[in-house]
């Protein structure tokens, strides 16, 4: 730890639950970071964890944690960097209990392992509670709640970083917060100072989806182009103590670093610009400067903030039973008049002969899909396939509807091939606010 | 950066580049000019009541635009335009990425048309 600079260097090393691995272990070699975040939950990653963990009370943490940890704990323990993710999902002490035991068969003695409770707030929050942006309660629901996590912030996370964690894993950790706890404890960044809360958010916010700021879910070629881009670097914020920072990549890695990535992610997920809730603050990057400084280097400042929001969000999660797609491809002269009528029988047959009346979606790929709804116009082609999805609290729907695709093979149009049908558990999630002081955050350390 | 299509009406690709993102049945687009000339044509093609009216089917609900004058772009908040959200949406594209190219995909206002004129 402790470098010897005025700058406080964090890398991201995965900005969603199946982020690449191989850019993450570049930056534990060769990135002198204070340390690593790993950004790795979203709405639908907490849901399904809850799933698993039903399944089996010893998962319900990130599936990749393990080969994760297997490749970063030696090098960065090596560097001086310090992990902190929010992997645990829905069981972060089976992951901080999994950690310890791949430390321990690494052989790296004396490495110390924070795990944060808490989040988990099932017991707290009573089934009249109101959702928070849309009518009702979450009694209207009519489905099984699988788990119920609130965001927690840096005061959580401050904790473990006191007691001289090297790894500190959470179940819903807020995002920005796992990038803002390490700045507040390297430079003494008060709660009350709202607007250093506010520019370690920015700085949280700007890192906390990975290759997004460098490069990645970004390109489109002829008009914004990437070099290199199977080989994008994941990135690394250089933090002052007024909370400005340079975001920056190692050299070598591919992707970009431009004021065009940065402002991209800038506004991402965001609403009001003037008003970024998170546990910690409610920040403004309405005033922020985005400015080149160098080669892959942008500087980033002006953000600010308000008091912290009083009451916490929280993501409930319900078993929704399942989804099933499927899809059968025509191709050549009439593939989309072909493609049209499989799709019109497929209706017919799931509404007529299987009085299915539930959500369903038939689409024809190469026609339109992804915005069927937008009534845009589409281009001719003679490469389609129809995509058929269907959820169901009944599996047998599922099975049914595959069935029925399927079926198009024999009774269906000329010349359909390729038939593909899949049926996953099917999750739903919904947002509640629960007042602060009901939420209860805990620390324990795990040693090797 | 930008390479203008030949013999074609111009669309907001041409000037700008976006993201998209959600947060349960909300999307949010942000939209940011390449040279900040464009800016105010680009604030004239892409208004709220423009996006709510051309796609109602994907739009259900309210339609908010923020402006970042000191940085040459935009952001939409689009409410109810994700069938129900991540976990609901039975689209192939359930986190509604795409919607960034949906209104990339627009044309432009005519950049002569006084301010106001933003077409259909």
């Amino acid at each position: 730890m402790a470098k010897s600079r005025d700058h406080f260097r964090i890398g991201t090393g995965a900005g969603f639950s199946a982020d690449r691995l191989d850019p993450a272990l570049d930056l534990a070699k060769r990135g002198e970071l204070d340390v690593l975040v790993m950004e790795c939950l979203g709405e639908r990653t907490v849901a399904f964890a809850h799933r698993d963990r039903m399944a089996n009370p010893a998962l319900g943490y990130n599936s990749h944690l393990e080969r994760r940890m297997k490749v970063l704990l030696a090098p960065c323990r090596e560097a001086g960097t310090r992990i902190i993710t929010n992997m645990g999902a829905a069981n972060p002490r089976a992951a901080a209990e999994r950690t310890l035991a791949i430390a321990r068969g690494l052989g790296l003695q004396g490495l110390r392992i924070a795990c944060i409770e808490g989040d988990d707030v099932s017991r707290n929050v009573p089934r009249d509670t109101p959702m928070m942006d849309e009518p009702g309660t979450l009694a209207d629901i009519d489905m099984p709640i699988v788990g119920m996590n609130a965001y927690l912030g840096a005061e959580a996370i401050l904790p473990a970083l006191e007691a001289g964690a090297d790894v500190v894993i959470g179940g819903r950790l807020a995002d920005p917060s796992m990038f803002l706890a390490p700045l507040a404890h390297r430079f003494g960044w008060s709660a009350e100072d709202t607007d250093r809360m506010g520019a370690g958010s920015l700085v949280g916010h700007l890192m906390e989806c990975g290759m997004q700021i460098t490069g990645g879910y970004f390109a489109d070629p002829g008009f914004k182009d990437v070099p290199d881009l199977s080989q994008c670097g994941y990135p690394i914020a250089e933090v002052a103590d007024d909370g400005s920072a340079v975001i920056t990549k190692l050299p070598g890695t591919g992707g970009r670093v431009s004021t065009a990535t940065v402002k991209e992610q800038l506004l991402y997920e965001v609403h009001d610009p003037a008003r970024y809730l998170t546990p910690d603050v409610t920040a403004d990057f309405s005033r922020v400067r985005v400015d080149a400084a160098g080669d892959d280097r942008v500087r980033v400042s002006g953000a600010a903030g308000r008091t912290r929001p009083t009451q916490l969000k929280v993501t409930v999660g319900f078993d929704a039973g399942f989804q099933g797609e499927a899809g059968v491809s025509y191709a050549g002269p009439g593939a989309l008049e072909r493609g049209r009528l499989a799709a019109q029988i497929v209706g017919e047959r799931l509404r007529n002969v299987h009085r299915f009346n539930g959500p369903v979606r038939i689409n024809v790929i190469g026609e339109s899909s992804l915005f069927a709804n937008a009534e845009t116009p589409v281009a001719d082609t003679q490469d389609v396939r129809l995509h058929v999805a269907l959820r169901s609290r009944s599996k047998e729907d599922a099975e049914t509807m595959l069935w029925e695709v399927e079926s198009l093979l024999c009774c269906g149009p000329a010349g359909g091939g390729g038939f593909r049908g899949a049926i996953v558990p099917a999750v739903m999630t919904k947002s509640v606010l629960i007042d602060r002081q009901r939420v209860k955050p805990s620390m324990e350390m795990f040693v090797a | 950066m930008s390479a203008p299509r030949k013999n074609a009406r111009r669309i907001v690709r041409d000037i700008a580049h976006a993201r998209a993102g959600d947060k349960g049945n909300t999307s949010s687009v942000n939209i940011w000019v390449y040279d900040p000339a464009d800016f105010e044509l680009l604030k004239r093609s892409v208004t709220a009541e423009r996006l709510k009216r051309t796609f109602p089917n994907v739009i259900r609900g309210k339609v908010e635009r923020y402006v970042l004058e000191n940085l040459h772009g935009l952001n939409f908040v689009l409410h109810d335009a994700l069938e129900g959200g991540v976990n609901s949406s039975l689209n192939l594209d359930s986190h509604g990425k795409s919607w960034s190219y949906l209104i990339l995909g627009l044309e432009l206002a005519d950049p002569l048309a006084a301010p106001g004129g933003a077409g259909r």
